[in-house]
């Protein structure tokens, strides 16, 4: 693979903390010199004037729904997508048909990505087989074919003596477990956040206890056994208080928050609209200032999507019909620049952490860095452009968001995987040049 | 002038002017004043995808009434039975010549959903534990002929206050005309707050009924007790039955009122139910007459005006 030239680009490598302008030499799929004034020779040369250049996002929670319901999704349409969001990782969850409670899931998932897929995929393994919360999966055979994690998401493994013989086992592998908290018999067939509103909507509430007691067991057991827990989508501000006390504490504890759970609250519910049906479901603004200073304080370690693909049909039915869930790997960069950086007035670098480099050591992943060495996935992005989210444009064969129509600022130019150009602009493509070229 | 306009989905949605108007038109219906021909030409479906003989009876007389023809969509023999979508059912109806599509549903906000993706009136005939709007004129109107008013007036809505669409309606209307609602239950059958104007939640029944004009115990289910909302049906009576011990506790002249139907023995005794202070079937007799105002507002123009039908919202890409 030849050489690119990144330049001029404001590079902001959250990792080093670099944040000046600077050309970046990409070469052989890895970044071999971050610097001031190189002088191109040979390869291409990418203008970067006026843009960010960032380590591409790494988003540890993802549905990419192959094998067995790709209809909804699939590893070759859900990682378009991704690469149009500038995520050049994604952590792909269990719940496919058949789940990936088997090695043969998970290699079949790693090949189809190595052939289809246009950024780096990490299947996550199931905590039990058929995600029933009754017996361990294989989770040797699963972490030797690959496995990234371990996870039955969608739901938490119901008994607390299977769980904890789960971490037990799944650290002799360094596996994390990565849980979906929610007690069924609080939730009890909930279909939003328990509130004034769902009492107002006649919907059924699934209060924050729900949530909570989950994380409060959870954390008893990673506290007991020393197991790595990742809280998947904080949804309350209870559970965050219940994280930061066990980080206190010393419990080997990281937890995600989804970008959806940091702008939408349970008002959005008020016109029965399927797109804001969520599990956990969107909470109060009380929950969100929780979630911000979770956030802030280090509480919470990084953002995922939980892009959860479902096809217009199954989502064009009654509210209490429509399957929980909404995507979000197109949205995640405008959402979060235009919550975090434009709205609460965070630095760039320190809102890119939480989706590039966070994220990326709380699995020990590549990627989520700029420095020489390190895979060439990288995005180049302008933080202040403004767009319009229309799910007609998704590259994602769904189109459930909850952010139809809503204007956001800061939107990705350009994706790398490998220094291969995996999603480009249209009107970026003047700037990409063969050395000597032009502009020199 | 019309009141409503292009459905009826929930009283939360009215202002006092309109329910105010919708009542006074239900008083002309009463009184036989609506032409029997208003409606002639039109087509009212009912749609009740959830076992309702009062109220899809109630509203089969109010539309034949005004002279509207009526199709009886039997969810039981249709295509429901095969997977068909409620949307399709619906627009299926709405193909067949449907002006108004009267719905039931077990979900919350299926009224709604429909009448995004539907030309036709929609008139919610109660859904899920959210509302029922008729239900919530009829107990308004009932409370305005016997009492003479409402607002001023103290109402004790009684029971399971969380699974009822009813009290939702009912509540909400009482708390928009002025009225004083009590909402009072077992704490596990008590939501957190339903935003109603004027009201207040209690668990203590014998608190609540002090100087009460009028009470309203809701239909206990039996399926709570057995998802232990409470302990047993029996110990719900114990505590929360109206009894004619308990309406002692009211003001002389209060009434007793009740959506039906009524578990005798569970939410009120049958001296409560049948005894002189009951108006129970005077309810009946006014739901068809706040039917009948509906339907005829919303139907009688045969050529609406545009801006009062919207354009039902395009199906997304992919659905057809």
């Amino acid at each position: 693979m030849g050489r690119l030239w990144i330049r001029g680009g404001r590079v902001v490598d959250p990792a080093s903390g670099r944040d000046e302008v600077a050309d970046v030499l990409i070469e052989g799929g890895r970044i071999v010199a971050v610097a001031r004034g190189m002088r191109p020779e040979g390869g291409g040369v990418l203008e970067a004037g006026g843009f960010v250049v960032a380590p591409g996002l790494v988003d540890l929670h993802v549905h990419l729904r192959e094998p067995g319901q790709t209809h909804k999704e699939d590893i070759a349409s859900g990682t378009r997508a991704a690469a149009r969001g500038g995520v050049t990782s994604v952590v792909c969850m269990a719940n496919t048909q058949p789940p990936a409670d088997d090695p043969v899931v998970v290699e079949f998932i790693r090949s189809r990505a190595e052939k289809v897929g246009l950024v780096r995929v990490y299947p996550v393994g199931a905590i039990t087989k058929g995600l029933e919360g009754k017996e361990l999966s294989p989770i040797g055979a699963l972490a030797a074919a690959g496995a990234v994690g371990l996870s039955d998401d969608g739901r938490s493994v119901p008994s607390a003596g299977l769980l904890r013989r789960a971490m037990l086992y799944a650290r002799m592998f360094g596996l994390p477990i990565l849980e979906h908290c929610e007690d069924p018999s609080v939730s009890a067939g909930g279909v939003m956040h328990e509130g004034a509103v769902s009492a107002r909507l006649g919907l059924r509430g699934i209060p924050r206890s729900a949530e909570e007691v989950m994380v409060a067991r959870d954390l008893l057991l990673a506290e007991e056994t020393g197991a790595h827990v990742h809280i998947q989508h904080v949804s309350s501000r209870g559970s965050v208080r219940l994280i930061r006390e066990a980080k206190a504490r010393g419990v080997r504890v990281t937890a995600e928050v989804t970008p959806h759970h940091l702008t939408l609250t349970d008002e959005s519910v008020e016109g029965y609209d399927p797109n804001f049906k969520v599990n956990p479901p969107l909470r109060t603004a009380e929950d969100i200032e929780a979630l911000l200073e979770g956030l802030r304080d280090g509480t919470l370690d990084c953002i995922a999507t939980d892009h959860a693909p479902h096809a217009p049909a199954e989502k064009l039915v009654e509210y209490d019909a429509a399957p929980f869930g909404v995507i979000g790997l197109e949205t995640l960069l405008g959402v979060v620049l235009t919550r975090l950086v434009w709205q609460e007035g965070w630095p760039l670098s320190r809102v890119l952490a939480l989706l590039t480099d966070r994220p990326a050591r709380i699995l020990g992943l590549p990627g989520g860095r700029l420095q020489p060495g390190d895979p060439a996935d990288l995005v180049i992005l302008d933080p202040e452009r403004e767009w319009v989210v229309d799910p007609e444009q998704f590259h994602s064969k769904s189109r459930n968001t909850p952010f139809t129509g809503w204007t956001l600022r800061g939107k990705v130019l350009a994706t790398l995987v490998e220094g291969r150009i995996v999603w480009m602009e249209e009107d970026l493509g003047s700037r990409l040049l063969p050395v000597g070229a032009g502009a020199g | 002038m019309k009141i409503l306009r292009k459905d009826l989905l929930d009283l939360r949605s009215l202002n006092a002017g309109q329910v105010q108007s919708l009542l006074d038109l239900s008083l002309v219906a009463l009184q036989g004043g609506l032409p029997r021909d208003a409606l002639q030409g039109r087509v009212v479906a009912l749609a009740f995808f959830e076992p309702s003989t009062r109220t899809c009876t109630s509203f089969e007389l109010a539309a034949r009434r005004l002279g509207a023809e009526v199709l009886r969509f039997d969810v039981a023999r249709s295509s429901v039975q095969k997977g068909e979508s409620l949307l399709d059912t619906a627009r299926t109806l709405e193909a067949m010549g449907a002006d108004a599509l009267v719905l039931r549903h077990s979900a919350s906000g299926a009224p709604h959903f429909v009448a995004r993706y539907v030309r036709c009136s929609v008139v919610n005939a109660g859904d899920g534990m959210h509302e029922h709007p008729t239900q919530g004129l009829l107990d308004l109107l009932t409370v305005r002929e016997v009492k003479g008013r409402i607002e001023g007036l103290k109402v004790v809505i009684l029971g399971d206050i969380l699974h009822s669409r009813v009290a939702r309606s009912t509540a909400y209307g009482l708390g928009l005309l002025g009225a004083r609602v009590v909402l009072c239950g077992p704490a596990t059958l008590l939501p957190s707050s339903l935003d109603i104007p004027n009201a207040v939640w209690t668990t203590r029944v014998e608190e609540a009924l002090e100087d009460a004009d009028v009470v309203m115990p809701l239909r206990m289910q039996v399926e709570r007790a057995a998802a232990a909302f409470v302990p047993s049906l029996g110990e719900f009576a114990r505590l929360y039955a109206l009894t004619p011990e308990r309406l002692r506790r009211t003001r002389p002249d209060a009434i007793v009122m009740h959506p039906g139907p009524m578990n005798l023995g569970v939410e009120i005794t049958p001296e409560v139910a049948y005894g002189p202070r009951s108006v129970i079937l005077r309810q009946v007799t006014h739901g068809v007459a706040v039917r009948m105002a509906v339907l005829y507002d919303l139907l009688r123009h045969p050529t609406v005006h545009p801006e009062l039908r919207p354009v039902a919202q395009r199906l997304p890409a992919g659905v057809s």
